[in-house]
């Protein structure tokens, strides 16, 4: 390659490197980001939903143009037993006005962002895998290639939940198995109609079950399904310490948690579309706490840490365009002033946390270590189901008081009151 | 239900470029033995890229390899060595 210096290149092409790529070029600058997939999105796999609201700041006219899914209109948490299960139903029609979260396929997504990067002079550069950075003393200056180097004034890392590039450089740790989670996941085809009568949604609307319990089998971690327009998005997140400490295997699983009762009429007569899995987060906010930059380099997205699951909603691509808008920000005043210095850089971090992206982060600091809680992952979930078969179930014995049947069934299960009144504590304070 | 074959089925059904000259992935044999890693990477690998063989060391099918990084997540130190595929080899996702 020859000696052009180039203003920013970024490294990878995901949600946060396209954005920051499109925000830096759309500002006058000149962009290159670099793709080790055959296309942007080649390697990209989310579970599927997107709240979409940030896109429309960035594209007011994103959720027509974009190749969104469906609108997320109904949410449904689910308690999953072996053989029982309780569901919480949320629809809304305020969700549909406006539009809040869409089900997304990541391979179509991107490649349509990728191409609102080139209209706005980003080149793209697929194919190629950064090997490792560039440094002149302490400042970063480019990537190498295999036997080619590329420089800039300033260097984006948006090369995911990986990150080896921040890890070769010691810039980050390598993530404790705690930290991390594995996605396994398929995409599972079936007729509009079907969709539509099997989960009771209409048009363009779609639903997301948010699955604890029996399908991950005493895993920490939890059980999704998202409809897509004519397709299901179905897997299992299974913590990695976790399911090392259980000794279970992780596409065992999978297909337990497809073959469930509850489950399997879901998906029943459906085409395997893709079977794929993905690493995700169970800790961002650990993750996010560490080191973000460097001088000439800002880390964004899944490379920073930028996902939180709440237990009722995990998030992560609007973190990822979030985190590109403060990135972005950022470089783009570096640029101005022409100081790329790590003090220049540090008002990324100021910028994160005077925004919902820094601050989400320290909201929900203390989720993750609430969702290692092994009773969250079972006992709950049985004792809800055992509460409404002491309702449901009439065997002609003399009814009880609603209290009793309660105390009842709480007395039967392993919990005591002593977990409960922490757990409830815990979960308050955390969540 | 819908039954979709073995793992092995199901990842046919993707879409790989594969690098005909290179593994990414090396497995320490001697490592990963002592400290019984290599049962961890056949149990938790959702693409099955790892089997155990019948004299105890593990085999490695790197073109099935997903690409997640979960095996190395869980490596004790110097029981693996894996990277990315080079570029535009690998996975491919046609859905994501």
């Amino acid at each position: 390659m020859d000696e052009e210096i180039f203003d920013v290149i970024v490294v990878g092409g995901g949600i946060a490197g396209l954005v920051s790529a499109y925000q830096l070029a759309k500002s006058g600058h000149e962009v290159v980001l670099i793709e080790r997939g055959v296309e942007a999105g080649s390697k990209n796999l989310s579970g599927g939903v997107f709240y979409s609201r940030i896109m429309e700041e960035i594209f007011p006219d994103f959720l027509k143009e974009a190749p969104v899914e469906r609108h997320i209109t109904r949410n449904i948490i689910s308690f999953l037993n072996q053989t029982s299960a309780v569901n919480i139903d949320y629809w809304d029609q305020r969700l549909a006005d406006p539009i809040n979260a869409v089900s997304v396929l990541r391979v179509k997504l991107d490649a349509w962002l990728s191409g609102k990067c080139e209209e706005a002079g980003v080149m793209i550069m697929p194919g190629v895998r950064v090997d490792s950075l560039l440094k002149e003393g302490d400042q970063y200056v480019g990537v190498k290639a295999g036997e080619d180097e590329l420089r800039a004034k300033v260097i984006i890392l948006a090369d995911g939940v990986n990150s080896f590039l921040a890890q070769d450089e010691g810039i980050r740790p390598k993530q404790l198995p705690k930290y991390l989670a594995v996605g396994v996941k398929s995409v599972i085809g079936l007729p509009r109609k079907v969709i539509e009568d099997r989960f009771r949604v209409r048009g363009n609307e779609g639903v997301a079950y948010a699955i604890v319990g029996d399908c991950t089998k005493s895993v920490a971690g939890g059980g999704f399904l998202y409809t897509n327009s004519e397709s299901i998005s179905i897997g299992v997140v299974l913590q990695l310490e976790s399911i090392e400490k259980k000794g279970l295997t992780s596409t065992v699983i999978f297909d337990q948690f497809l073959e469930h009762p509850a489950i399997a009429p879901l998906i029943a007569d459906g085409e395997l579309l893709e079977y794929g899995c993905h690493l995700t987060m169970e800790d961002g906010p650990a993750m996010v706490a560490q080191e973000v930059s460097r001088p000439g380099l800002l880390i964004v997205g899944d490379a920073a840490g930028f996902t939180v699951n709440t237990g009722l909603t995990i998030r992560g691509m609007d973190f990822a365009a979030g985190s590109a808008l403060a990135v972005a920000k950022t470089i783009d005043n570096a640029l101005k002033n022409k100081d790329f210095s790590q003090s220049a850089m540090n008002m990324y971090r100021m910028e994160l946390d005077s925004h919902w992206v820094g601050q989400d982060m320290k909201t929900y600091k203390n989720a993750p270590a609430f969702f290692e809680t092994s009773r969250l992952y079972g006992d709950y979930g049985q004792l809800l189901a055992d509460i409404f078969y002491r309702i449901f179930h009439h065997d002609l014995t003399p009814r009880k008081r609603l209290t009793s049947v309660v105390l009842g069934a709480f007395k039967a299960s392993s919990l005591k009151v002593t977990n409960l009144i922490r757990d409830a504590f815990f979960g308050l304070k955390s969540l | 239900m819908a039954n979709f074959g073995s793992i092995v089925e199901r990842l046919n059904g993707n879409i790989y470029h594969l690098d005909e000259e290179e593994s990414h992935i090396e497995v320490n044999q001697e490592i990963a033995k002592k400290m019984g890693v290599g049962k961890l990477f056949v149990r938790i690998c959702p693409a099955h890229v790892y089997s155990e063989e019948t004299d105890g060391s593990i085999g490695v099918s790197y073109a099935a390899c997903l690409e997640c990084g979960t095996c190395l997540a869980v490596a004790t130190p110097g029981s693996l060595k894996w990277h990315y595929p080079k570029g535009g080899c690998g996975i491919a996702f046609r859905e994501g």
